[in-house]
């Protein structure tokens, strides 16, 4: 059975919560991940983690600021969009 | 104090194999950056790559020797061989012993490593070739120069990711003032286009899906590249004892560490390395007339130096030319550094500016005058070669026209 957008919500969150060190009741949509001291290098490691656990692949290039990975609400929204998509295929 | 002058320049890049190729693409603004060739069929989200094209080993080393010697140090071996030629010496009687190596190499020989990991891991082999260690050690490039030459001098390898040749020819620097040498060749050299460390290069999600724009405003990431180049120091005295003809002086280097992030660049970590440069070479920050920039198109890169360039030259920054040709030859790695020293001796003896290539659009953000897809004519006495490494080590030379 394929998860449900919460099954995937869940598990974004402990991957982000994991990777980024950082105290999973603060993981709110809106928090920006510059406050919750999660770095660039972070957010790599999180995509990849997240591809691992998914097997999906995020389309995200650090260098372009049109997919920068700003709160968590744009980490959930990236990953729901191509898993929403693997599901549909 | 001792000067230390250039004397002999040798290069094998994307842009051309030997230094007139070299030039006359740089001064024209011609990228080597191109598909990604000779890769397996597998998926790899890097389609392009600034690959030295047309490189027949076959054509420099006969083939008892050619077994020994990674690509890269092939490379290192053909550019030497220009650079020496140049220079006119030879190293018979007490040079020998007063000559050294010093060579940037900055992720060492990785397809070498590679098809040995395929076979062991991939295809179950037992036993690997038995000089897969000596080709592919870090060491190996300045190993074949001292051999090639009967060098019996200082010589050994500097690494510092992409700022390794940089160190190089700082180390090479001092090995002159210091005299434990007259002469050294210094440099760079790598190719380490593998299909394993491409894979590496992917995962970091920095590299370029069309092209290298420095500093331009839709600059999507870096570009790699290989090659290598070498140039021959040597002291002022025994150059001209010898009558050589000097191209440029080594005038000073600046070295210094970050102590920050393991990939992110610090703009005062950038700007201490230059302004140490300066210092070295006892020259003021307005003597500069040119910077060849690290400039690798990241984001993160190109703000960073903008920034640091900013709080070194003031208010002069923004009409100071600063371009990066890895817009042509891509990022070398450990050979990038020495492949701009000899970019920017070049940019010196002929007063030519060579161009940041693939310029669309200034960015706000990274505020320099990258003399955009044209070469630009500057009377010039001065210039500085910045290297900025991952691990925030960095490495800026001083040169000066003699």
């Amino acid at each position: 059975m394929s998860p449900t957008p919460a099954d995937i919500e869940d598990d974004v969150l402990q991957i982000i919560a994991e990777k980024g060190q950082v105290d999973r009741a603060r993981l709110t949509p809106d928090a920006r991940l510059a406050d919750l001291a999660i770095a660039s290098l972070d957010v790599i490691e999180i995509v990849f983690a997240l591809e691992d656990r998914f097997d999906i692949a995020i389309p995200f290039n650090a260098n372009d600021a049109r997919q920068e990975f700003a709160t968590v609400g744009d980490i959930l929204r990236a990953v729901k969009a191509v898993a929403g998509e693997s599901r549909a295929a | 104090m001792t000067r230390a002058v250039i004397t002999g320049l040798g290069v094998v890049s994307p842009i051309g194999i030997g230094v007139p190729a070299f030039a006359d693409s740089l001064f024209a603004g011609r990228s080597g950056i191109g598909p990604l060739a000779g890769m397996p069929d597998r998926p790899l989200s890097i389609p392009v790559a600034a690959q030295v094209r047309g490189f027949d080993p076959a054509a420099h080393v006969d083939p008892k020797r050619l077994n020994l010697l990674d690509r890269t140090s092939q490379f290192a071996l053909v550019a030497a061989r220009e650079a020496v030629g140049m220079a006119g010496l030879s190293f018979a009687g007490p040079l020998s012993e007063r000559t050294g190596v010093v060579l940037g190499i900055g992720v060492g020989g990785m397809t070498t490593l590679d098809d040995a990991f395929l076979r062991l891991y991939g295809e179950g082999a037992n036993r690997l070739h038995p000089l897969t260690i000596p080709r592919l050690m870090f060491s190996a490039p300045a190993a074949h120069l001292s051999m090639e030459y009967g060098i019996t001098g200082p010589a050994f390898a500097a690494s510092s990711a992409c700022a390794s040749s940089g160190h190089a020819l700082g180390m090479a620097l001092l090995l002159l003032r210091a005299g434990m040498a007259d002469v050294v060749l210094a440099g760079g050299a790598e190719a380490s286009l593998s299909f394993g460390a491409l894979k590496g290069w992917e995962a970091m999600r920095i590299a370029s899906p069309d092209t290298c724009r420095p500093f331009s405003k839709d600059r999507s990431g870096m570009v790699l590249g290989e090659g290598a180049a070498v140039l021959v120091l040597e002291t002022e005295e025994h150059a001209r004892r010898r009558g050589a003809e000097v191209l440029a002086e080594l005038a000073g280097v600046g070295l210094g560490a970050d102590a920050g992030d393991i990939t992110a660049p610090d703009p005062q970590g950038a700007a201490r390395a230059m302004r140490a440069a300066l210092k070295d070479a006892r020259l003021d920050p307005d003597a500069v007339d040119y910077v060849n920039a690290h400039g690798t198109a990241t984001a993160a890169n190109d703000v960073a130096e903008a920034q640091a360039i900013h709080a070194v030259f003031g208010a002069r920054a923004a009409r100071l030319p600063v371009s990066s040709s890895k817009s042509m030859f891509g990022h070398a790695l450990g050979a990038a550094g020495a492949l701009e020293a000899v970019t920017t001796v070049l940019a010196l003896t002929h007063s030519i500016v060579p161009p940041t290539a693939n310029f669309t659009e200034p960015d706000p953000a990274c505020p320099v005058d990258a003399v955009p897809n044209a070469a630009r004519e500057v009377p010039m006495t001065v210039a500085l070669s910045n290297s900025f490494a991952f691990g925030g080590l960095n490495a800026v030379l001083a040169l000066r026209r003699v």
